[in-house]
């Protein structure tokens, strides 16, 4: 015999839910609990951080770029919206282009992440000098007896040329990777974590554009739930970022 | 159900229809038994390497430096030089040993064995919510398991930093064997969170019709608030072990102070990092953990004693709004762990304080399971004394940790035996024996035939005779002050004067692991030749006593529907009892 799991596609009568919503919304739950646990972090390590460190950070991240992914990501919220809007008024190719749209707005989102956030920083480094004073700038050459440094330009003077720092006199050399101070460290950590998600809802999508899109023709209802469902996980990982932003870019 | 099977197309029901292959059937199953036998199977496989790994520490902590050529020939001559443990491997296996006996072991098997095995058919549902998940979460674990022991043959071993992992003692410890912690517990920790998903939509939608959830056995509600912890509880060690991953990998300092020195040697790393941290992080979630190691065993006690008291539950409504107080409350106990790290009074008396009105949901369970026994003719088959060894046993693990719950005794009472006496009287004779009992009472269910009984009983007794001979010295032990981590305690004066408890404490392990000798003989015996039983060899009231044994796939012959409490045990009725599914 076949065994049927009920309430797949129709709710139960009387919890009112199916079982792919209330499983979301749990799943939802521990990821509140995940990122709970990360910004709790973020607090107790920011209460603990010198003065001044925390806002040396936070000067290096550029809010304009930050701005510019805040609304993609609203803005692909939005499509998402109309995606399972549009299965509602059973319109399959409507849900099918917001979809995609949907999916390119996540994706401009990595693409700015990565390409105009992280590459940057990875080439962006810190030289700590022994006599206790530091530079932000550019490696040159480096031997095992000296390197090249282009520190960078102070508002309104020209570029200044590259210099040569000795080896022992370098404290501490590192890029704006994680590795960088405990700010990096956190801010890293956190939005790592969220592109994760969003790439996790991309492919998702992708799934639904693609080989899951056989549903709808099987079994319309249950597929509205599930582009419901995906929703329903692509606004939470738009409202972590709705968080992340003014905690690492403006405070 | 023809709604259900208009919509069965999307679980697969064209591979239902012909005979599953071995594989699908065996290992690759979406079959909530067979996941839940894989379960079992595996947790206790697990759990014998852990008790494998204390049985040889107990060698070093009885006999300190002698020589027992056996253990260089099963652990290799680089650990035990000689026949004498080295102390880098007797850490190893101290953190070895409670991770695996904790995360691959006792949670696996309440949870994902008898979890995965017992709630669909107590609530009559064909099987779990999601079936598929279902599988991935074995899985997930199965990986999980495979990546702890294989960080034993990483060139420096496994970790060795507690099973706690405190950095910055864990960023002092060799590169691998942390590190393939940190990703074992990731998987681990996501495994749990796939399985809790499951269970709670499974509890909440998938209730057979009449099935309230004021009629739902003790046991699914223990599962339900058990799931409801891991779901919540576990998501801040997953965040923690990633941070603490990114210590390792990327070189960051979460939890790296400023001006650390390893033996002289000054850190590198860019610090600002705080180590304390980690242990809220760590005990925000193993607070919840202890309630997850104990619960299911609570559910499984309280299905025993109904059924071999022949009566029913004693306080059935407050057996279930302890256990969901014991939920909530349980997530605002954990610094109870950090009172000696100095973060001050005012916490300290918070933290004080609710650990101390936590105990009270405990004792209403134990109390309404005790005055469950009250006039009773009981019976007392092997599963009924499991049962009732559990209840003196958790008893003594409780009341044992309110000095610890208590500040000003803890000082003296913290990282000594002590607190490894108390959390094993709850864990193992407590946790383990209910865990017991339900394999002796479920096996029948699983395979159709009886554990021997004969051998079942001379189990119980040897295991109990031998785990207090272990743990009730420990408790002595620690309050003559012996640290709980030493790899030799006769180093220190005090600890020489304990020295003949460690001698009585191995020779009981030794003899409890050739106890359970008998178990895996009976387990694997019973299989062939074990007795032969209907449906219900019990008498017993609750949904899964009502499908065949061992049950089909889909469970029922017929979908069940509920007509009664979980536990309407009468003398007045045929046999003394009246099952939930018979109608009238």
């Amino acid at each position: 015999m076949s065994i049927g799991i009920p309430y797949i596609a129709e709710p139960r009568p009387d919890t009112g839910m199916t079982n792919g919503k209330l499983g979301i919304w749990l799943f939802l739950a521990s990821e509140v609990m995940l990122f709970g646990g990360l910004f709790s972090a973020y607090v107790l390590l920011r209460v603990g951080a010198p003065p001044d460190q925390w806002h040396e950070g936070s000067k290096v991240l550029s809010v304009p770029i930050g701005t510019i992914n805040t609304v993609v990501l609203i803005t692909s919220s939005v499509t998402m919206v109309m995606a399972w809007a549009s299965l509602k008024m059973k319109s399959f190719s409507k849900c099918r282009t917001y979809l995609i749209v949907t999916a390119v707005l996540a994706m401009l989102f990595v693409v700015i992440k990565v390409g105009w956030e992280y590459q940057p920083k990875l080439h962006h480094y810190t030289v700590w000098l022994t006599d206790g004073t530091l530079m932000h700038g550019h490696l040159g050459e480096k031997t095992d007896e000296y390197l090249m440094f282009t520190p960078d330009a102070t508002e309104g003077d020209a570029h200044p040329e590259a210099r040569r720092i000795d080896t022992e006199d370098i404290a501490r050399l590192s890029n704006f990777g994680p590795a960088h101070d405990i700010y990096f460290s956190i801010y890293w950590a956190l939005t790592g974590l969220h592109v994760l998600h969003v790439l996790g809802g991309v492919i998702t999508i992708l799934w639904f554009i693609g080989p899951g899109a056989a549903l709808w023709h099987s079994c319309a209802e249950h597929y509205t739930h599930r582009i419901e469902y995906v929703g329903l996980y692509w606004h939470f990982v738009d409202l972590v970022w709705i968080f992340l932003f003014p905690v690492l870019y403006l405070l | 159900m023809t709604t259900a099977t208009k919509h069965a197309h999307d679980m697969g029901d064209h591979e239902t229809h012909h005979e599953l292959g071995w594989w699908r059937t065996y290992i690759f199953s979406i079959d909530h038994k067979v996941i839940g036998i894989q379960y079992g199977i595996t947790s206790l496989v697990f759990l014998f390497i852990g008790f494998c790994l204390m049985m040889a520490m107990r060698w070093q902590l009885a006999y300190p430096g002698e020589s027992l050529g056996i253990l260089s020939i099963i652990f290799g001559e680089k650990n035990i030089p000689g026949g004498v443990m080295a102390a880098e491997f007797y850490n190893q296996l101290g953190a070895m040993h409670g991770t695996i006996m904790i995360f691959l072991g006792v949670v696996p098997l309440g949870v994902g064995a008898f979890g995965n095995f017992v709630v669909p058919l107590q609530i009559g549902a064909p099987d779990m919510a999601f079936p598929k998940l279902n599988m991935m979460s074995y899985w997930v674990y199965f990986v999980g398991g495979v990546i702890m022991i294989a960080s034993f043959f990483f060139p420096e071993g496994a970790a060795q930093s507690g099973w706690t992992s405190y950095p910055p003692l864990t960023q002092a410890a060799p590169f691998w064997g942390q590190t393939m912690w940190l990703l074992g517990m990731v998987f681990l920790i996501t495994s749990s969170l796939l399985g809790s998903v499951n269970f709670i939509v499974t509890i909440v939608q998938l209730r057979a019709p009449g099935m309230t959830f004021f009629r739902l056995p003790f046991f699914v509600w223990a599962q339900f608030v058990t799931s409801f912890l891991l779901l919540l509880a576990f998501p801040p060690l997953e965040a923690a072990a990633v941070l603490q991953l990114m210590d390792r990998v990327a070189e960051t300092s979460f939890f790296l102070p400023s001006g650390l020195v390893f033996s002289d040697v000054p850190q590198t790393n860019s610090g600002g990092g705080n180590p304390l941290l980690w242990q809220h992080l760590f005990w925000f979630l193993a607070h919840p953990e202890v309630y997850v190691l104990i619960l299911p065993g609570m559910g499984i006690v309280a299905e025993i004693v109904a059924n071999n008291t022949r009566k029913p539950l004693w306080g059935y409504k407050s057996l279930v709004y302890s256990t969901l107080f014991l939920g909530v409350m349980s997530f605002v106990v954990w610094a109870h762990h950090m009172f000696i790290t100095g973060m001050g009074t005012t916490m300290s008396a918070f933290f004080a304080a609710t650990t101390m009105i936590i105990s009270i949901p405990s004792v209403v369970i134990l109390t309404a399971l005790l005055l469950s026994l009250w006039g009773a003719s009981i019976r007392f088959n092997t599963p009924m004394l499991f049962a009732l060894g559990f209840l003196p046993m958790f008893a003594i693990g409780g009341l044992t940790g309110l000095p610890l719950g208590l500040p000003a005794s803890d000082i003296y009472l913290h990282d000594t035996y002590y607190v490894i006496g108390h959390f094993h009287y709850v864990v193992a004779p407590g946790s383990l024996f209910a865990l017991f009992a339900g394999v002796y009472f479920w096996y029948p269910k699983a395979s159709g035939r009886m554990l021997n009984e004969t051998l079942g009983k001379l189990h119980f007794w040897l295991s109990f005779i031998f785990m207090n001979g272990i743990f009730l010295p420990m408790l002595f032990m620690g309050m003559a002050g012996v640290s709980r981590r030493l790899y030799d305690h006769t180093e220190y004066i005090h600890g020489q004067g304990a020295q003949q408890w460690n001698v009585l404490m191995s020779w009981s392990a030794w003899l409890l692991g050739l106890a359970q000798l008998i178990f895996i003989i009976n387990f694997f015996m019973s299989m062939k030749a074990g007795r032969k039983i209907d449906a219900n060899p019990w008498q017993a009231t609750t949904l899964e006593w009502t499908a065949p044994s061992p049950p089909p796939h889909g469970n029922f012959t017929e979908p069940p529907s509920v007509y009664r409490d979980a536990y309407a045990y009468d003398p007045a009725e045929t046999d003394g009892f009246k099952a939930q599914a018979e109608p009238g």
